[in-house]
């Protein structure tokens, strides 16, 4: 096997080492030539010397760090680990460069003692600052960059949800049906007609454009779920019929826009639509210590009488993102299976305190 | 004698729409029942034998290629011709797609007028070819009409010529729960002799062991090589391979034998012509 097959050395990972691999050689020159410069030194014995340690440390610390850190996110090894393998870089770069300077310049091998105290206190406090300080340098370069790709991930989930949730509600049959029952009620029964246009009319605005809103008041949500179950009812005739119960004391209350649309949608889609002689729906919002409580119920076909489809399934995880969105751990749901077949879902959050 | 018809449309609006209509375009029509699910629409028209069925493809219970499905396999040859078959859609686009060239037909719902005497003409010309003595024609009638359904369904299912290429490699390997308890096996593909669909599951079934996979049988065959696994029964695919002979019973309905399975595989009418003798 090939080193380019092991995944850790994949080409991109040997380009960010490359590009370490640079900045210390500019870094290494700007040493030499500053020592060069205090010290009255050679500058060529300067350089080499800069140079070996550098690139020596470079080399142990970077090949260490993919070897040890593996296939994480960040290519810095955990703990300990990261410490340990600057103090290895720093000693081997030390030693090895010293080494090679030595041999360039002529002088006895790694013979510290002639080179009295202070000159070997500064050239480690020299090795070990310049390394600790590139290291940190390319950790905190490596972990923004993995911070950027999370947030671009994160931004490019939201939207592909959000086009999702458009997608489920704006689905073509729902609309075609729809319109194909719109132009049939123009012709026989033109007041049915306009009220008909009028909640399409309501639920498209909702569903383009007010999802935006943080939040609305219940009664607002309410009334967009009487629209979509009139314009279902209009649709599917006595197939489906529902109910939807709002205290009054709960109706000023503020939640997120469009939260229990996609459980509706399933009672009908998934419990309702399958069964043939149709059934009931009954949306019901409580009290309940502080909490309120939206129970979505339905007489459909039941949990395990919906046989398996594409899209099921990401209503439900829409909703329970949005409760851990808004409410964090205190939002709760729940699918139950109703005694008499059908399906309960239920949704609680804590109550606002003004309300 | 008139023509008859039965609808099949759950949306109680637009199976009046389509009534009306019909009648506009087709006076002589006469319209025997009007169901609204799969199953109720299958039962009707077994019991009344229209010679047209304007089937919705979406209808609860059972959809209108489910129904159509088991209709080419139930439906009595010898008491009445097979119907033609127009599906009404409001909106599919592999079916709009598809059928753009078919001769069976599909209405867009709103039914258009102008569009539904297109369709109204077909149906003429169709079952005007079908007035013929029963004979040798009528067994030719039969074959063509039976081609039509075949390629009606294909197109409506969306796995048509259109789509026949299917998104990814065939399947090589299949995650199958064992018949009896929570074991998940990897079944190597080559060693599966038929598939056959049973409620919510579909039966893997290979020369000694039987398996359980809950993917639906026509998001299966997508993933499956059609010059290996061939669909002969609307609930059963079979390796082509492993087909060892084919039978015709009394009542003329085609079974298959396997090289390593015992079970008798049925036939449906749609598929017979696979194994048509050469």
């Amino acid at each position: 096997m090939s080193v380019g097959a092991l995944p850790r050395f994949r080409a991109e990972n040997i380009r960010s080492m490359l590009r370490h691999g640079l900045m210390t050689v500019a870094f290494c020159c700007f040493i030499a030539a500053a020592l060069a410069i205090t010290q009255h030194g050679s500058w060529s014995a300067q350089m080499v010397y800069s140079m070996s340690i550098g690139l020596i440390s470079w080399l142990f610390i970077d090949v260490g760090r993919l070897l040890i850190s593996g296939h994480r996110e960040i290519l810095w090894p955990s703990g300990p680990w990261g410490y340990l393998l600057v103090a290895g870089g720093v000693t081997v770069g030390f030693l090895g460069g010293n080494a090679i300077g030595d041999a360039w310049t002529h002088q006895p091998l790694l013979d510290f003692g002639s080179f009295g105290e202070r000159k070997l206190a500064t050239t480690i406090i020299i090795t070990v600052t310049a390394t600790v300080c590139m290291c940190f340098f390319f950790y905190s370069l490596g972990r923004s960059k993995h911070m950027l790709r999370q947030i671009e991930l994160a931004q490019r989930n939201a939207t592909e949800a959000r086009l999702k949730l458009l997608e489920t509600q704006l689905e073509p049959h729902m609309l075609f049906n729809t319109l194909a029952n719109l132009r049939v009620l123009i012709t026989t029964d033109p007041p049915r007609a306009v009220a008909m246009l009028d909640r399409l009319n309501n639920y498209l605005r909702m569903t383009l454009s007010g999802s935006r809103a943080l939040a609305h008041p219940l009664s607002a949500e309410f009334e967009r779920l009487a629209d979509y179950l009139e314009l279902m009812s209009v649709r599917m005739g006595e197939r489906l019929r529902y109910t939807l119960e709002l205290p009054e004391d709960l109706r000023d209350t503020p939640v997120p826009p469009l939260l229990l649309q996609p459980l509706v949608e399933n009672s009908i889609r998934h419990g309702l639509e399958p069964k043939v002689e149709g059934g009931e729906i009954a949306v019901r919002a409580r009290q309940d210590a502080g909490r309120l409580v939206i129970e979505v119920s339905d007489t459909g076909v039941g949990l395990d009488g919906a046989p398996p489809s594409e899209g099921s399934g990401f209503g439900l995880e829409q909703v329970r993102e949005r409760l851990a969105t808004v409410y964090g751990d205190q939002g709760r749901m729940s699918l139950a299976a109703e005694p008499a077949g059908g399906t309960r879902t239920t949704l609680s959050f804590p109550l606002p305190p003004h309300a | 004698m008139n023509p008859t018809a039965l609808i099949a449309e759950d949306e109680p609006l637009l199976a009046h729409a389509l009534k009306a209509e019909l009648a506009a375009a087709w006076p002589e029509l006469q319209l025997l029942a009007t169901a609204g699910d799969g199953r109720s629409a299958v039962r009707e028209a077994l019991r009344l034998l229209p010679q047209v069925l304007f089937f919705d493809i979406r209808m609860p219970g059972l959809d209108g290629l489910g129904a159509a499905a088991e209709l080419a396999d139930r439906w009595p040859t010898d008491e009445a011709p097979m119907p033609q078959l127009v599906f009404v859609t409001a909106y599919d686009e592999y079916a709009a797609r598809a059928f753009e060239t078919q001769a069976i037909d599909y209405v867009l719902k709103p039914v258009q007028p102008e569009r539904l005497r297109k369709t109204v003409l077909r149906l003429q010309q169709a079952l005007a070819g079908q007035q013929q003595p029963k004979s040798a024609a009528a067994d030719e009638a039969l074959e063509k009409t039976l081609a039509q359904w075949r390629q009606v369904l294909a197109a409506a299912a969306g796995n048509g010529a259109s789509a026949s290429s299917a998104p990814g490699a065939p399947l090589r390997m299949i995650a199958a729960s064992e018949a009896a308890g929570s074991t998940v096996r990897m079944v190597p593909i080559d060693e599966v002799l038929y598939f056959e669909a049973a409620d919510k599951y579909i039966r893997v079934l290979t020369a000694t062991h039987e398996y359980l996979i809950r993917t639906p049988l026509k998001q299966l065959l997508t993933q499956l090589d059609p010059e290996v696994f061939w669909q002969v029964h609307r609930a059963v695919v079979v390796r082509s391979s492993a087909v060892e002979a084919v039978h015709r019973d009394e009542a003329g309905k085609l079974h298959l034998d396997l090289r390593g399975r015992p079970e008798k595989i049925p036939v449906s009418r749609l598929y017979g012509h696979l194994f048509r003798a050469m």
